[in-house]
């Protein structure tokens, strides 16, 4: 956060403790969010949200934004679709303006076996509580007339699903919302405090040691994005993550409305516009395991290649900006959230490139997993033993890189 | 990022070439034979530094190209 928001976002800076309930590691949206939840639903707000650089500065804050929740697994379709949900109140409930923006989702279908795909998808969906359903390419002419239904010649969309509750929101706002929601209630926020190792006595996390000493909680939850491995070691368990780059990029502006969000599995890519009317793109994550925040050309110039295929107005725009976050990837593409082997440790990971969308629901969950000592019904399928569980839940079709 | 992956047999070649492959390591505390199963399946080293690692060369020789690169910098140490 910069000096200028540190001034219009009301967050008081305090001197930190020595002690807390609960203890956040990383000022993320999931941290903050669970922070918020805390205080906000159970009236606990002797926390503190330590933060090695500042709030937001993660992934957080260097998301494309898309809430949607039209994954393709039960348990799934039911967490993603509460933070739809909540996402849509959330404005109301800060009294801050999220630039919440409702804009339906797309998701192209090229292939036999992607129409397949996307007709399960919309009926998971359904079965669940999500409302997508499968559109053909004559209303998908209605909604998206920019789309080449042909796909440059290439790649002839043959259907799509749709799901009009997906949205976007400014990713800055819904962390500062959370961050002034909680810390007014009494929550501490400790920017530039760096968590360098975890206190232990037997198979018991009592507290952090950190750039500014040692500060102790009850509870201690690891909340930092790509560099989970890290504070894991510390705690002595080990995790089933692997941390991807995920690049994305913006053109200039686009002077007709693009209302939207296009995105295709065939394809590998995904586009929004702005509030500032830039285009928005999306594709994979990088291949290679790494923690490098450098952005490179390879993605633009494959990415802008497919994107145009189906959106040739995109041609005419220019790239303004690109940029990195590092993801923790999990194998089964689906979050891994609650308590560990460790007493007093408890984390939330496995976001990777899809965690935006869930900083509600998952800061919810979480909160009142650290205040009743019990795993909520919504995420107990989320849990990190069922690798070992054999209930793995595998959702990489949906989970895309959005 | 962009990355060169030097090949032994056909040089240094973008990354862009290569299918990444995990060279799992199960820590030798690890000493139930189940465990070390589940371990290796599943569990990630994720160093934040220098790992060993394997490339298929998927669009060159294909063949298996063994490495160690920095995973903070991607800097590629030697083979
Ligand atoms: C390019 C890109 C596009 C994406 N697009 C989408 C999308 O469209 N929709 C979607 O739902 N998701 C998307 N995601 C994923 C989403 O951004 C993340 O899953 C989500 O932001 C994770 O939040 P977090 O709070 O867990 O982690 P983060 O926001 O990364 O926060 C972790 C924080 O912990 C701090 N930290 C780390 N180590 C320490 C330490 N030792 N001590 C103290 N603090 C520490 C970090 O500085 C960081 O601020 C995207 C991600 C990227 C990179
Ligand atoms: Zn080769």
């Amino acid at each position: 956060m910069n000096e200028f928001m540190e001034k219009k976002v009301k967050l008081k800076w305090y001197e930190p403790k020595q002690t807390y309930d609960v203890i956040i590691i990383g000022g993320g949206g999931h941290g903050l969010s669970t922070a918020y939840h805390l205080a906000t639903r159970h009236d606990i707000t002797n926390v503190a949200v330590l933060e090695r650089k500042y709030i937001g500065g993660g992934n957080s804050g260097r998301n494309t934004t898309v809430i949607r929740a039209n994954y393709g697994i039960p348990e799934a379709v039911k967490f993603y679709q509460r933070s739809v949900e909540l996402y849509q109140r959330l404005e109301e409930e800060t009294d801050r303006w999220m630039m919440h923006k409702q804009k339906g989702i797309l998701w192209m279908a090229h292939t036999e076996a992607h129409v397949r795909q996307e007709k399960a998808r919309a009926e998971v969906n359904t079965a669940f509580g999500a409302k997508t359903i499968y559109v053909t390419p004559k209303e998908i002419n209605e909604i998206a007339p920019e789309v080449d239904l042909t796909g440059g010649g290439k790649w002839p969309v043959l259907g799509a699903s749709y799901h009009p509750e997906a949205a976007t929101a400014r990713h800055d706002r819904v962390n500062w919302a959370l961050a002034e929601g909680a810390n007014k209630r009494g929550v501490y926020i400790h920017q530039r405090t760096e968590v360098i190792d975890l206190l232990k006595e037997g198979n018991r996390v009592i507290g952090v040691m950190t750039n500014h000493g040692p500060m102790y909680a009850k509870t201690v939850m690891s909340a930092v994005g790509g560099h989970v491995t890290r504070i894991a070691r510390m705690a002595g368990i080990r995790l089933p993550i692997r941390t991807h780059p995920l690049q994305a990029y913006v053109t200039n502006h686009y002077e007709l409305e693009f209302d939207p969000i296009v995105a295709s599995t065939s394809l590998l890519f995904y586009v929004s516009q702005t509030a500032r009317g830039e285009m928005l793109i999306g594709a994979e994550i990088d291949r290679q395991p790494s923690y490098n925040y450098r952005a490179g050309h390879h993605l633009i110039q494959t990415c802008s290649f497919r994107a145009i295929t189906l959106l040739p107005f995109l041609r005419h725009l220019r790239i303004l900006r690109q940029w990195t976050g590092v993801c923790d990837m999990s194998p089964d593409y689906s979050p891994i959230m609650g308590f560990t082997p460790v007493e007093g440790f408890v984390i939330t990971t496995g976001w990777g490139t899809w965690g935006f969308k869930a900083i509600p629901v998952g800061g919810e969950q979480m909160a009142e997993l650290i205040a009743t000592g019990r795993t909520p019904d919504l995420i107990a399928p989320f849990a990190l033993d069922r690798f070992k569980k054999d209930r793995t839940k595998a959702d990489r079709g949906s989970a895309g890189t959005h | 990022m962009s990355i060169l992956i030097p090949c032994p047999h056909c040089g240094p070649r973008p990354v862009e070439e290569f299918v990444y492959g995990e060279v799992p390591v199960v820590p030798e505390e690890i000493t139930d034979p189940e465990e070390r199963d589940f371990d290796f399946g599943f569990m990630r080293n994720n160093p934040e530094g220098v790992q060993r690692e394997a490339w298929f060369h998927a669009y060159g020789c294909r063949r298996w190209v063994y490495i160690e690169r920095d995973t903070v910098n991607d800097e590629v140490i030697g083979r």
